[in-house]
């Protein structure tokens, strides 16, 4: 057993020990490692099922259209099975998915995992513009540091589970144990 | 050629109440990747409460969609309060559960209602009838394509359908974006109690109303949904009725009554060896 102590706050209000679709309907989607996407159904439905605890309808079709215009090439493959897209395009699959919840706060597990360099950086130009035209707050858990370090406000450094160093992303691409070990120069 | 033309439409009736039997099977497959063993005692044990609520009175109807209801909450419930707490168990310990389920079922009926046979009424007219099929195989025909259409537009064209497929495929990331899957399966499973009540009171006009009367029907129903794909509610209907005629041509023609049996263990076989995935199952190719 992991010993667990704390607790998790979502806008003042403990968050933990609520069953997971309770949290998703508070507002928090979450992007897994491993994308997660339903593999036996088409994008657009993976797309639909993001949008399901909502029932503003005509905002979930503007939705629709504001994440295909961010990756276009899910709207090329509306109708084919997630299960066969590449890997970018799954991960891509994974973050509108999340984003079709219109979430208050969106979490992403290492969204560069196993993609090419091409492809990342894709992705975190949207994930910016998903930060700050959309207003959305991100928590990204991420091992490319360089990337990580240039989109975030604040960055805190784990080891072991344990945080060893906290602040503001400008502060800690300084810090000289994060310059030497994390990005290398 | 009359004689011949006769067998095989009958076959096709009572393929429609394999088709309908195999759709239930289907509903729980889906939801949950299991076979339900219990679901022909299900069915039987609907039927009684369709008896029970004619014997007091309710015009035919009334206790048709009366007993769709009670099946519905029933399937629901067994999932909620029996299967629900097996979801981390072996496959085999739910088998066990199954095959309790199935001689519960059927000793509560020979208990509640006794193992005398009974008599249960048609609903369609005898003038529906012509040369070739009784009123009683016509309706059931409809009946059964009447179900299959309500399923096919619920899960292809209902938020809540498509929610159920997801739930099915990947409970983890349907948990993600909101879905309440333990509500999507004991959905799945009222679905199923309720399909299968329905073939149960489509075929208890034809067998007789007793506490056994499923346990040949299952086993046709498991034939037909093996053919169709197990995962694939029109080709279950498709593979019930292919399985109704060939019962019925085979049994006329070439091996004899007494023998029909053989061939829904044959199909069973057939099919698990040379196509696994049935007719219409979905063969499912992924990239990593």
């Amino acid at each position: 057993m992991v010993r667990t102590e704390g607790s998790v706050t979502l806008d003042g209000r403990r968050i933990d020990g609520l069953a997971t679709e309770d949290i998703v309907r508070k507002g928090v989607a979450h992007v897994p490692e491993g994308r997660g996407t339903f593999a036996n159904l088409t994008v657009e439905e993976n797309l639909r099922l993001g949008a399901y605890t909502r029932r503003d309808n005509a905002e979930v079709q503007a939705d629709f259209e504001r994440v295909y215009s961010y990756f276009p090439r899910l709207k090329e493959r509306r109708g084919q099975q997630a299960g066969t897209l590449s890997g970018g395009e799954q991960q891509m699959l994974s973050i509108s998915r999340a984003l079709m919840l219109r979430p208050q706060l969106l979490l992403l597990d290492e969204p560069s995992f196993g993609l090419s360099p091409i492809v990342v950086l894709e992705i975190f130009t949207i994930m910016q513009r998903i930060n700050e035209s959309d207003r959305i707050t991100i928590l990204l858990v991420e091992q490319n540091a360089s990337m990580a370090l240039d989109l975030a406000d604040s960055a805190y450094l784990l080891e072991s589970g344990r945080v060893v160093l906290g602040g503001s992303s400008n502060e800690m691409k300084k810090d000289d144990t994060v310059r030497r070990v994390y990005l290398g120069y | 050629m009359d004689a011949f033309l006769h067998q095989a439409l009958s076959g096709l009736a009572t393929g429609s109440i394999y088709a309908s039997l195999a759709l239930a099977l289907v509903m729980i497959y889906q939801a949950t990747h299991l076979v339900n063993f219990s679901q022909g005692e299900m069915a039987m044990f609907s039927t009684y409460i369709a008896w029970f609520l004619i014997q007091v009175g309710c015009p035919y109807w009334v206790a048709f969609l009366g007993t769709i209801a009670v099946s519905f909450v029933l399937g629901g419930a067994i999932q909620h309060i029996i299967i629900g707490r097996f979801q981390d168990a072996s496959i085999l310990s739910v088998v066990v559960v199954f095959v309790g389920l199935l001689a519960i079922f059927n000793s509560l009926a020979g208990w509640l209602f006794s193992y005398s046979i009974k008599a249960f009424p048609s609903p369609f007219p005898k003038e529906m009838g012509n040369t070739y099929m009784s009123a009683h195989e016509l309706g059931a025909i409809g009946v059964m394509l009447a179900v299959l259409s309500l399923l096919v537009v619920f899960f292809r064209y209902t938020p809540l359908g498509l929610a159920m497929r997801a739930a099915a495929q990947n409970p983890t990331s349907s948990r993600l974006v909101g879905i309440r899957v333990d509500w999507m399966l004991a959905l799945g499973w009222g679905l199923a109690g309720a399909i299968g009540s329905v073939a149960g009171m489509m075929i208890a006009p034809v067998v007789f109303l007793d506490p056994n009367m499923m346990s040949g029907v299952l086993l046709y129903a498991f034939a037909a949904a093996l053919l169709g794909g197990i995962d694939n509610p029109v080709g279950a209907v498709l593979g019930g009725l292919l399985v109704g005629v060939l019962e019925n041509l085979l049994g006329a023609y070439v091996i004899g009554n007494e023998l029909k049996l053989t061939v829904a263990l044959a199909i069973i076989v057939g099919v698990l060896v040379v196509r696994p995935a049935g007719l219409l199952g979905s063969i499912h190719v992924s990239r990593v």
